[in-house]
């Protein structure tokens, strides 16, 4: 099956300084892809870069075949990518349903769009509850919920979430774990996980992508990584105290 | 008292026109961080064009509906075609490009139209009623009231129950984020530069004909008490420019009204300024701003 | 440590580059024997402009209101010199005393007075200045911005509200005429123009000197970020009020010697217009550059008299000429203004702050710019308010953790 997202050495950084080098990998259609590695690692720098928040010095990112350079940011959301970002992103200022519809305000399909959003309101109840309160009223793992939720509305193929467990208390966690492998056994959605929280990341992967230092030390099945000395070496080998 | 009374009321009617105008030097700068420092000249010459116009067919009425048509288009040319290529950190820049705009448009209306002050009649009387004899407003102000109420109004509709109002906001707020979700941040702050300037030649058209008329400096006044309104109320803050403007427009009525003397109004203004910002750079309603990523 | 490729310190620079300007008007004197009121202008001018310069690009400071300070300067200045010739500190009138600035025969204020004059009027300015500044400080950007283009425009107000001062109709100052031998050897106009560059002189030596050195580099320093600056000990608001008040003492130099030039103090010649033309003279010249400014306001003086002899020369009925040619040099400066701006790619204080910024090295620039100035750098908004003076001159703080 080909690739839903293909990553082919990329290299990327902030003005002049370079973060990301050489960095490939492929996700398949309906698979989850853990991202890890320690700090510094460009681990969210990688997704800005799928996203298009930061422009590719070299190397090219393809999704669904196409090759993403010429599509800016706002667009990318329409080929069914999906950008979760560090921190959520939920606009604190607007209520929980205006969070949810600014999710689906590009598409045409109106129905379908508030169809999604029932649906995210079934998926997280807290949610539904707190739906005209403003966002920023909203606790740690319930602004999760409603970036996710945000992020689904668009009924993505491809979910990138950079970590997602940041600040949230272990069950709460497991939940979202949970929610993320019921979503990609039941609607096949692809998820890109980056994530620091090694054990709840490989709960779920199929694959695992150990970067360190902006580059791509290892690419192994998820099982086969705790087994591995890659992640180890990745930690601690690569001189990060 | 008497005097009071009336000072009171004619002030909340030009207050109307400064938050009116605050209001828009808001919008633009929730959407860009600047302050249009243009914003009085397209005002005016949006009046100017649309006073072409009325002044032909229409009257003032037509002229009140094409002016903000018209201010919305010089806004958005505006930001398309200098500002926005300034990205979003030159912010000092963004205001000299602001003065370097204002200055052409003022000198072109100036060479089309001239230098004398060309009166803008209003469509009502202006003479003031009396109720009771107590002096109170004249029916135009009333108008003005009246058409400032309907605006914000539709404003208020526009960006709480429109999916493009909530575009703008969330533009606004959170623009990175909005580009994750498909909104196109670029095109929506043009289209609230537009919207603003389109406000702003609005407030021109309500407040001309209560002037000397059309002049290519004529808003210039109305700018600086309005940014001084917009500062007292926090740039960040639509309610707080609004209240700024009916405070601003108080105070300018009472300077003026007690001593007789207009020239103590700009005086006035600047010691306003003054004063709300030695002790409060940032506007008196300015709280922190919430950062997101 | 700067960098430079300095042959000179900073104070023979200035005594240098006073000396060039110097030479170079006395030139200009001769050579336009037309064009004396001009050159005077762009003399008085080019002090507020240098002072302007300073504030806005090596300060980060953008002040709309310098013909404000001007006009301080200049009021102090006219009515300083009137109560020194009310006083009675006169001289009989020069004989044969002719040229542009001829008068009735009367006795002329003595020589001295007008030191003392130019001397009040830029302590006024200086004074104003002060306590404007200490407000203004605290602000930045547009706030600042619209402070400072407030209190020009109080100009015309104050003096219509205050008797003193004249009104519309100005003052007529009685200003000391030249001594005689060389009065009538050079003419009464190119000597008030040798004085006012004299003074012009004095003040770009001074600034260049002052620029180059310690001084300099603190206003760089609390540009380009406070935090660090703060934390490597430079006061910070002093700094820039030191900035403000410099900017408004030559401002009240200048508007002191437009005083002495025209022998008038007029509202009209210290407006908005005047406060925008030497905004464009500054950044044409490019921000922080003194050259710039002489150059600038060579140029924005010029374009009036250019268009107007365009103008004349183009068959079109009175009226219209008239209402193109007056208004065209606003048109051409304002469209100068956005297009310098938009090409210049560093952002307005960064075209000087770059080349000289270059020698302090990547090093320096690495740590100061991290410490204490945490910006997420997900969003590119800034949010203290309307822009902290600083534009794209500075590189974005890479975040190198993930």
């Amino acid at each position: 099956m080909a690739a839903l997202l293909s990553v082919r050495g990329v290299c990327a950084g902030y003005r002049g300084v370079p973060v990301l080098r050489d960095v490939s990998f492929d996700v398949a259609p309906g698979s989850v892809v853990a991202v890890l590695g320690p700090n510094g690692a460009g681990k969210t720098t990688l997704l800005r870069t799928l996203s298009g928040l930061l422009p590719l010095t070299a190397g090219t990112v393809r999704f669904d075949g196409q090759d993403l350079a010429a599509v800016p940011v706002a667009r990318r959301v329409r080929l069914g990518l999906a950008h979760v970002p560090e921190g959520r992103g939920v606009v604190e200022e607007l209520t929980v349903a205006e969070n949810l519809r600014l999710g689906g305000l590009w598409r045409r399909d109106r129905a379908d769009v508030a169809r999604a959003i029932a649906q995210v309101y079934e998926l997280f109840e807290p949610l539904a509850r707190r739906r005209g309160q403003p966002a920023h009223q909203l606790s740690g793992g319930e602004r999760q919920m409603l970036a996710l939720g945000r992020a689904l509305v668009a009924r993505p193929r491809l979910l990138m979430l950079d970590e997602p467990s940041l600040g949230l208390a272990p069950k709460v966690v497991a939940q979202l774990m949970a929610v993320l492998a019921a979503l990609r056994s039941s609607t096949g959605l692809a998820i890109l996980l980056v994530e620091q929280n090694v054990r709840s990341a490989l709960s779920i992967a199929d694959t695992a992508v150990v970067m360190a230092l902006g580059e791509v030390m290892a690419v192994r099945p998820a099982d086969q990584v705790r087994a591995d000395d890659t992640l180890r070496r990745a930690w601690w080998g690569s001189g990060q105290a | 008292m008497t005097r009071f009374i009336f000072l009171t009321i004619d002030g909340m009617a030009t207050g109307a026109v400064y938050a009116t105008f605050a209001l828009s030097l808001v919008l633009i700068w929730r959407a860009a961080r600047i302050v249009n420092f243009a914003q009085g000249a397209i005002s005016v010459a949006a009046a100017d064009v649309a006073w072409s116009v009325g002044s032909r067919v229409g009257g003032w009425w037509l002229g009140l509906l094409l002016a903000p048509l018209v201010g919305a288009l010089l806004g958005a040319l505006m930001q398309r075609f200098t500002v926005r290529r300034l990205g979003p950190e030159r912010h000092l820049d963004a205001i000299i490009v602001a003065i370097g705009v204002a200055m052409v448009v003022q000198a072109v209306l100036g060479m089309v139209f001239g230098l004398q002050h060309r009166p803008l009649p209003a469509p009502v009387s202006q003479t003031v009623l009396m109720v009771g004899g107590v002096p109170t407003l004249s029916p135009y102000k009333l108008l003005v009231l009246g058409a400032v109420a309907l605006l914000v109004l539709g404003l208020a509709l526009l960006f709480s129950r429109t999916a493009v109002g909530l575009r703008l906001r969330a533009s606004a707020l959170a623009p990175e984020v909005s580009r994750l979700l498909g909104v196109e941040v670029e095109r929506m702050t043009t289209l609230a530069w537009g919207l603003a300037t389109g406000v702003a030649a609005f407030a021109a058209m309500l407040v001309l004909p209560t002037g000397p008329g059309l002049h290519p400096t004529a808003m210039d006044g109305v700018f600086i008490t309005a940014f001084t309104a917009a500062v007292l109320g926090g740039l960040d803050s639509p309610v707080g420019a609004a209240v700024g403007g009916f405070a601003v427009g108080l105070v300018l009525n009472y300077v003026t009204g007690y001593t007789d003397e207009p020239n103590l109004a700009p005086v006035a203004l600047l010691g306003l300024l003054l004063a709300v910002l030695l002790v409060r750079p940032n506007g008196l309603f300015a709280g922190p701003t919430i950062r997101r990523a | 440590m700067d960098g430079t490729k300095a042959q000179l310190n900073p104070a023979a620079r200035g005594a240098v580059a006073g000396l060039v300007l110097l030479a170079a008007g006395v030139a200009a004197s001769y050579a336009l024997p037309d064009r004396l009121f001009a050159l005077g202008q762009v003399v008085a001018w080019l002090i507020a402009a240098a002072g302007l310069t300073v504030l806005i690009g090596l300060s980060g400071q953008l002040s709309l209101g310098q013909a404000g300070f001007m006009a301080t300067g200049a009021y102090a200045t006219a009515l300083t010199q009137n109560a020194l010739y009310a006083a009675g500190f006169t001289v009989a009138p020069p004989a044969g005393a002719g040229g542009r600035f001829a008068a009735a025969a009367a006795p002329t204020a003595a020589g001295w007075t007008l030191p003392v004059a130019l001397l009040a009027g830029v302590a006024a300015a200086a004074a104003v200045g002060a306590l404007l500044g200490l407000a203004a400080v605290r602000m930045r950007g547009a706030y600042l911005a619209g402070a400072t283009l407030v209190f020009g425009l109080i100009v015309t107000p104050v003096t219509a509200l205050v008797d003193a001062l004249g009104g519309e109709q100005g003052l007529r100052v009685h200003v000391p005429r030249a001594p005689d031998p060389v009065g009538s050897a050079v003419g009464e106009g190119r000597f008030r123009v040798w004085v006012a560059l004299v003074g012009a002189a004095l003040v770009l030596a001074v600034l260049t000197a002052a620029v180059r050195g310690r001084w300099g580099r603190d206003l760089r320093a609390a540009r380009d970020d406070e935090a660090a600056a703060a934390l490597v000990g430079i006061p910070v608001a002093r700094v820039r009020l030191g900035a403000f008040v410099v900017s408004a003492a030559t401002a009240g130099l200048g508007g002191g010697l437009y005083v002495y030039l025209t022998g008038t103090a007029l509202p009209g010649y210290f407006g908005l217009t005047t406060s925008l033309f030497l905004l464009v003279a500054v950044v044409l010249g490019g921000a922080g550059s003194l050259v710039g400014a002489v150059g600038g306001t060579l140029f924005v003086v010029a374009v009036p008299i250019v268009t107007t002899e365009v103008m004349s020369a183009v068959d079109a009925s009175p009226g219209l000429q008239a209402r193109l040619a007056g208004n065209a040099p606003l048109a051409l400066l304002g469209l100068c203004l956005v297009l310098v701006t938009l090409a210049t790619p560093g952002g307005l204080p960064g075209r000087l702050a770059r080349t000289t910024r270059s020698g302090r090295g990547r090093a320096d620039r690495g740590r100061s710019g991290r410490v204490g100035v945490d910006r997420p750098r997900s969003e590119g908004r800034d949010d203290r308010g309307p822009g902290r003076g600083g534009t794209g001159a500075r590189p974005p703080i890479p975040d190198v953790r993930e």
